[in-house]
């Protein structure tokens, strides 16, 4: 259920070196910065207490009848509900996924120029993640899993929202080189629970829907080979972010339904790496996405003010 | 497609209900779907199974200078020489050619290829064949008006370059394409045949059909543009490729509308012989329309001469001396006296322009080469200009004569063609690289945009020149000569002149 972004003049972003080292910054020092933020808990027992919604998860809603999610998750049940009502325009470039369309080639670009470094992979090779096994947790209608399966990799895209794996099943099946993506509705915590493990796990516009950020990577983590990758894209909570993406892209541009977002429940990059750290996962680099309004395309830049998305790897203990 | 699919959901749900637990019990296995081989297999049988279905990635249709110009530019990139590219066309040459010998006759129809086109044939490395055909490099270039009154003479040095340009017949470009794409392991298949109809959005339609066999083929084959030959074949692709000319089949049943005009006038073409080489190109404005002469090596020279429709008519039929005659009294002293070397009372305009004079300013007026004789046919084309509305939708592109018709008044016709190839396959790997389907429109549309802006920049710049040079009156004239001397003094706006007119695709006068 990935959602989108955007932000009308521009987002920029960052290179983890401008920012922080990409070291990192000290857990203590980083926590104390924190405070400032909000008072978010990485703690799974004690949900944040601006969420009233995020309660029972999916514990015994939605889900029931219809999916199979049975297991605690991290998912906002309102949220749910909000991507199942337009998931049948997942395809349709001039749908309500739009932004996401256009944003996708600078994202893969990214994961491209991260995942090959990373893993020794022919930057020049049209599959050059051949061998690798990749989790798109939050698939939606497989905007992302689809490329991910040209260029190679053993795709599997979980989505919990059960229309949203159906269409993006009916879509896949249509080109044979992406029939091959194994698509299922569940949870990235029940993944966990069956012990399945990826090369890269992969979660973009998602987190800032979930309602434990924490907990959820924990269990993208928990999904991660040791030193495999884990890249996460979200928006960042900074005034600019809700001056673009809620009130420019919802409410004036309407590139998103209004209510895609709630600002409180996004994350700064200092709390996703200090959460992510916690998770064993240190984050390696780091960038923005910019959005040139003339030429109606998205670029990486270091500026992370408004759309980022970051790399890590996972500690080998 | 969308929305069909949408539509045909309710359909299918008990057959995606069983598919998804199929594939969650085998996520609890923690095997299955992971395997690459598997589906190749799948793709095989398939492929097998209808074997009267062809599929590629990239079907081109029309296999002219254009078309195999992105052929080899697909084939020289890391990232696109994998393709599997269909290549239509009913011209019998493509499959087996005769090779073009040094000493073959001259053809009529040749290209003005800027440096641009150089660089980008010898990046796909088509140019050697090229330097062991005819061709001819030049590195002057006098424009000038029968009126008398301004003549203007570029020079490579202006712009830093070695040359302004090379003119090669259009069957050597073509050839060198050739033999540039036989040299490599491309997978392509020439199809002799001719494009009858297209589908682009068929298929998913059928997708709900609960015949196996049927849902097999319509699924894996549904997302694709179907086209129907001549020769009965039918064929599948990702991406259909409009680069079959000004009349194009493809733009016409892909929808796309075009905006144009006629000039009411027709270019004569032809090959002379001279009795020395001519090293330069030469252009010069007369009543009716602009008559240039191209090196083409060898004391060869390729003539273009535009005019009305019925002298053209007449000049085509006149015996050969005549048309001698006619073409070098055009080139000399015919309908008007030789632009005075020194400036006329004009040069004082101007003084206050002299402080940067470029080098070849101080050239003198020179005239042409005399013509001894008639080398080719002569041919008579209409001119015109003609522009699609759009470039890509899904699943379908232009390039070249299908996406922008020129007169040949500044031989650019073909270079915009060569930069629309560059283009597209240069936004075919970018997709490539990040897993993008080809025949994505968000994708293509890329393309168009990147071309739309400087093709159309390009033609109105020629349309205006066609509008500025059509007029014989007494103050344009005039006028007109003091932009000849104004663009030999005024150095910048001389070197965006040739710079843009050698492809180097900035706008003249703004950069």
């Amino acid at each position: 259920m990935a959602s989108k972004l955007l932000n009308y003049c521009h987002l920029q972003a960052l290179c983890s070196r401008h920012v922080f080292s990409p070291r990192l910054p000290h857990p203590t020092r980083a926590a104390l910065t924190l405070l400032h933020f909000r008072p978010f808990s990485d703690a799974p027992s004690s949900p944040p207490p601006e969420k009233p919604h995020s309660y029972n998860n999916t514990r015994n809603d939605i889900g029931m009848e219809k999916g199979p999610i049975q297991t605690p998750s991290s998912l906002k049940e309102l949220e749910l509900v909000k991507f199942a009502s337009i998931a049948e325009t997942w395809w349709d470039p001039e749908g309500p996924f739009k932004p996401l369309h256009v944003m996708n080639p600078t994202r893969l670009a990214f994961i491209r120029s991260t995942l090959c470094r990373h893993f020794r992979k022919d930057p020049n090779s049209s599959r050059p993640f051949e061998g690798l096994k990749i989790v798109d947790v939050g698939c939606g209608g497989g905007i992302l899993s689809e490329p991910l399966a040209r260029m190679g990799a053993a795709v599997m895209g979980v989505d919990a929202v059960e229309k949203n794996i159906k269409i993006a099943r009916l879509h896949a099946d249509l080109d044979p080189v992406t029939s091959t993506i194994e698509y299922c509705c569940t949870t990235a915590e029940r993944l966990v629970e069956e012990e399945r493990k990826f090369d890269a796990v992969i979660s973009l516009e998602v987190i800032e829907h979930v309602a434990d950020p924490a907990e959820f990577c924990k269990s993208l983590a928990a999904l991660t080979i040791p030193d495999g990758a884990t890249v996460i894209s979200t928006i960042n909570r900074s005034m600019r972010a809700y001056a673009t993406a809620i009130i420019g892209a919802e409410y004036i541009l309407h590139w998103l339904p209004k209510g895609t977002h709630q600002w409180s429940s996004f994350l700064t990059p200092e709390e996703l790496v200090l959460i992510l750290e916690r998770a064993n996962i240190t984050v390696k680099e780091m960038a923005g996405f910019v959005y040139n309004p003339f030429t109606r395309r998205w670029s990486l830049s270091d500026d992370i003010s408004v759309n980022f998305i970051s790399f890590g790897t996972k500690k080998v203990q | 497609m969308n929305r069909v699919i949408a539509r045909k959901l309710a359909a299918n749900v008990s057959r995606l209900k069983v598919r998804q637990e199929y594939f969650c019990t085998d996520a609890a296995a923690g095997v299955s779907g992971f395997n690459r081989g598997q589906s190749s297999q799948e793709q095989k049988e398939k492929n097998d199974f209808a074997n009267n279905i062809q599929q590629y990635d990239i079907a081109i249709v029309g296999g002219g200078m254009v078309g195999m110009a992105l052929a080899c530019s697909l084939a020289s990139m890391p990232l696109t020489k994998h393709l599997n590219v269909a290549i239509i066309d009913s011209n019998p040459a493509l499959g087996s050619r005769v090779r073009l010998k040094k000493g073959d006759p001259p053809d009529a129809r040749v290209s003005t290829v800027t440096p641009a086109t150089i660089s980008l044939f010898k990046d796909v490395g088509a140019w050697q064949y090229i330097e062991q055909n005819r061709h001819a490099y030049f590195h002057k270039m006098q424009v000038w008006d029968y009126t008398g009154l301004g003549y203007t003479r570029y020079n490579a040095r202006d712009i830093n370059k070695e040359v302004l340009g090379c003119v090669v017949e259009n069957k050597v470009l073509h050839d060198s394409l050739l033999s540039c794409i036989e040299t490599t392991d491309f997978q392509k298949t020439f199809h002799p045949s001719r494009l009858t109809s297209m589908t682009l959005h068929q298929s998913s339609s059928s997708m709900g059909m609960d015949s196996t066999l049927l849902k097999t083929t319509s699924s894996s084959l549904g997302h694709l543009a179907k086209l129907e030959l001549s020769d009965g074949k039918s064929i599948f692709a990702k991406l259909v490729v409009g680069a079959d000319g000004g009349k194009s089949r493809v733009r016409e049943l892909a929808g796309f509308k075009t905006t144009g005009w006629n000039y009411s006038q027709n270019a004569v073409i032809c090959t002379v012989e001279h009795s020395v080489e001519n090293r330069c190109a030469w252009q010069r404005f007369l009543p009716a329309g602009p008559i240039a002469l191209l090196p083409m090596g060898n004391n060869f020279s390729n003539i273009v001469w535009t005019m009305n429709p019925k002298e053209a008519g007449n000049r085509k039929l006149m015996n050969e001396d005549d048309f001698v005659k006619d073409t070098n009294a055009a080139l000399d002293y015919g309908y008007g006296p030789h632009p005075k070397s020194s400036l006329l009372e004009m040069g004082d305009m101007f003084s206050w322009l002299r402080g940067d004079v470029t080098l070849s300013a101080t050239e003198g007026f020179e005239v042409p080469p005399k013509v001894v004789k008639l080398a080719s046919e002569r041919m008579v084309f209409p001119l015109s200009l003609k522009h699609a509305n759009d470039y890509a939708s899904k699943r379908v592109v232009l390039i070249g004569d299908a996406a922008h018709t020129v007169h040949p008044l500044a031989g650019q016709g073909v270079n915009m063609g060569f930069g629309d190839a560059l283009a597209l396959s240069r936004v075919i790997a970018e997709g490539i690289a990040v897993g993008i389907d080809i025949g994505e429109v968000t994708m293509l549309k890329k393309y168009e945009e990147e071309r739309k802006r400087t093709n159309i920049m390009m033609m109105a710049i020629l349309d205006g020149f066609q509008k500025a040079y059509s007029v014989d009156f007494g103050p344009l004239n005039i006028l007109r000569a003091a932009v000849f001397h104004g663009a030999n003094y005024i150095s910048p706006l001389k070197r965006n002149i040739i710079s843009y007119a050698s492809g180097d695709q900035r706008l003249p006068l703004f950069s």
